[in-house]
């Protein structure tokens, strides 16, 4: 069982090796600050591939770069940057450390999830002694509400041959951390791989997905972000919507639109019309998306 | 100028090809003992996976090669971590005496 090697990791990673995000406290510190003008904004950046090195993008330290660049340019700093995963390309300790040197830059805490490019290998080790979710449990997963926001982290990476896949222990951990929550509370879920049927011949899928939407179904407002399709797709099902996001490496072709999905090479002004990163602001429950370039 | 005399009779040795997403040949036959070498010609990374996780390349970026001794005969099923749609297998056969 792959993920057991997780949650060991977890167990001695616990005390804290993070950086930056410091665990709950800076959340907790923003969401006193929110309070204030009743409107939340965040970030989300996506499927960054720090070791990457082929035409698709030779240089994705420095479109990386550039995204925390113009998030640190953003008139207000957002309460948060959540990063869905796919922060390297082979998890290796010094794409990690490359990472966490432009990462590290930005002026908001950051939240950064796995994606199966971070674990490669069945080795979490890099990933977590580099980044930490903060109020995780011990399989990884994670909750907490900010500004009347119920947030939600589902990981759904660490079954390798059934990508992607809650499992089990998740989803009943779902359930219990849904049961007490509202159904007029607006709920985030983040996650890396698409947690519905979005083109399952790539595996651009979750195999329980539907198990969590069932969970999502009775709440009036859900948005779902994810990343690790490299484009923006927007989907809804009911009051469930899901958003795509950008990544900030190179595209990938649309469902279908090529043999496979592999990265995708254009000129370098055109790469740059394709990357980028995403607003999302949160105003008396509306939840509003805002995908901008990096170019200018 | 001399150049080393070209052996023609050793057997092509074992090779799989990683290519547009593909493992290829899809299923390969070998005799317990060979070494399959396995590239990475992608422009993208892969993995070369035990479905019964007995072996696992771990990362294979593109123009990787990694090699696997296969010691036990049987019918080994592979697939790519990173693009578990990608399958292969291995059939490695008993050698007679």
């Amino acid at each position: 069982m792959r993920r057991g090697s997780f949650l060991e990791h977890v167990a001695w990673t616990g005390a804290g090796i993070a950086y930056a995000l410091g665990a709950g406290g800076l959340l907790t510190g923003r969401a006193v600050a929110a309070g204030a003008n009743d409107s939340v904004e965040f970030v989300q950046i996506s499927d960054s591939h720090i070791g990457f090195h082929q035409p698709a993008n030779p240089d994705v330290a420095q479109t990386l770069q550039m995204a925390v660049d113009a998030i640190n340019a953003m008139p207000a700093p957002p309460a948060f940057v959540v990063h869905t995963g796919d922060i390297t390309h082979l998890s290796t300790p010094q794409q990690f450390d490359d990472a966490r040197a432009i990462l590290s830059q930005l002026r908001a805490p950051l939240i950064a999830l796995p994606g199966e490019h971070d674990v490669v290998g069945n080795d979490f080790k890099p990933y977590l002694s580099n980044f930490r979710i903060p109020h995780s449990t011990t399989g990884g997963w994670a909750s907490w509400d900010n500004n009347g926001v119920h947030y939600v982290v589902l990981l759904n990476v660490f079954n390798f041959e059934k990508m992607g896949l809650l499992g089990g222990e998740q989803l009943a951990w779902l359930a219990q951390d849904l049961h007490s929550v509202t159904p007029a509370t607006p709920v985030v879920v983040f996650t890396h791989v698409p947690l519905y049927a979005l083109y399952p011949q790539w595996g651009w899928t979750t195999e329980d997905g539907t198990k969590a939407l069932a969970l999502l179904q009775r709440f009036q407002n859900v948005t779902i972000l994810n990343g690790h399709i490299h484009q923006i797709v927007t989907h809804q099902e009911g009051n469930i919507r899901f958003a795509s996001a950008d990544a900030t490496a190179y595209p990938q072709p649309k469902p279908g639109a090529a043999p496979k999905p592999g990265p995708v090479t254009l000129p370098h002004t055109d790469l740059l019309r394709a990357i980028g990163y995403r607003r999302v602001e949160i105003a008396d429950g509306d939840i509003r998306l805002e995908d901008r370039t990096l170019a200018t | 100028m001399l150049t080393p005399p070209v052996l023609a009779s050793s057997p092509a040795a074992p090779a799989v090809h990683i290519k547009d997403d593909a493992f290829t040949p899809r299923a390969l036959t070998i005799s317990v003992g060979e070494t399959i070498t396995f590239t990475n010609d992608d422009d993208d990374a892969h993995t070369v996976t035990a479905t019964d996780g007995s072996f696992d390349s771990k990362g294979l970026d593109t123009n990787g090669v990694w090699r696997h001794t296969f010691t036990k005969p049987g019918t080994y099923a592979y697939f790519c971590q990173l693009h578990p749609f990608m399958k292969g297998t291995i059939v490695v056969k008993a050698v007679s005496s």
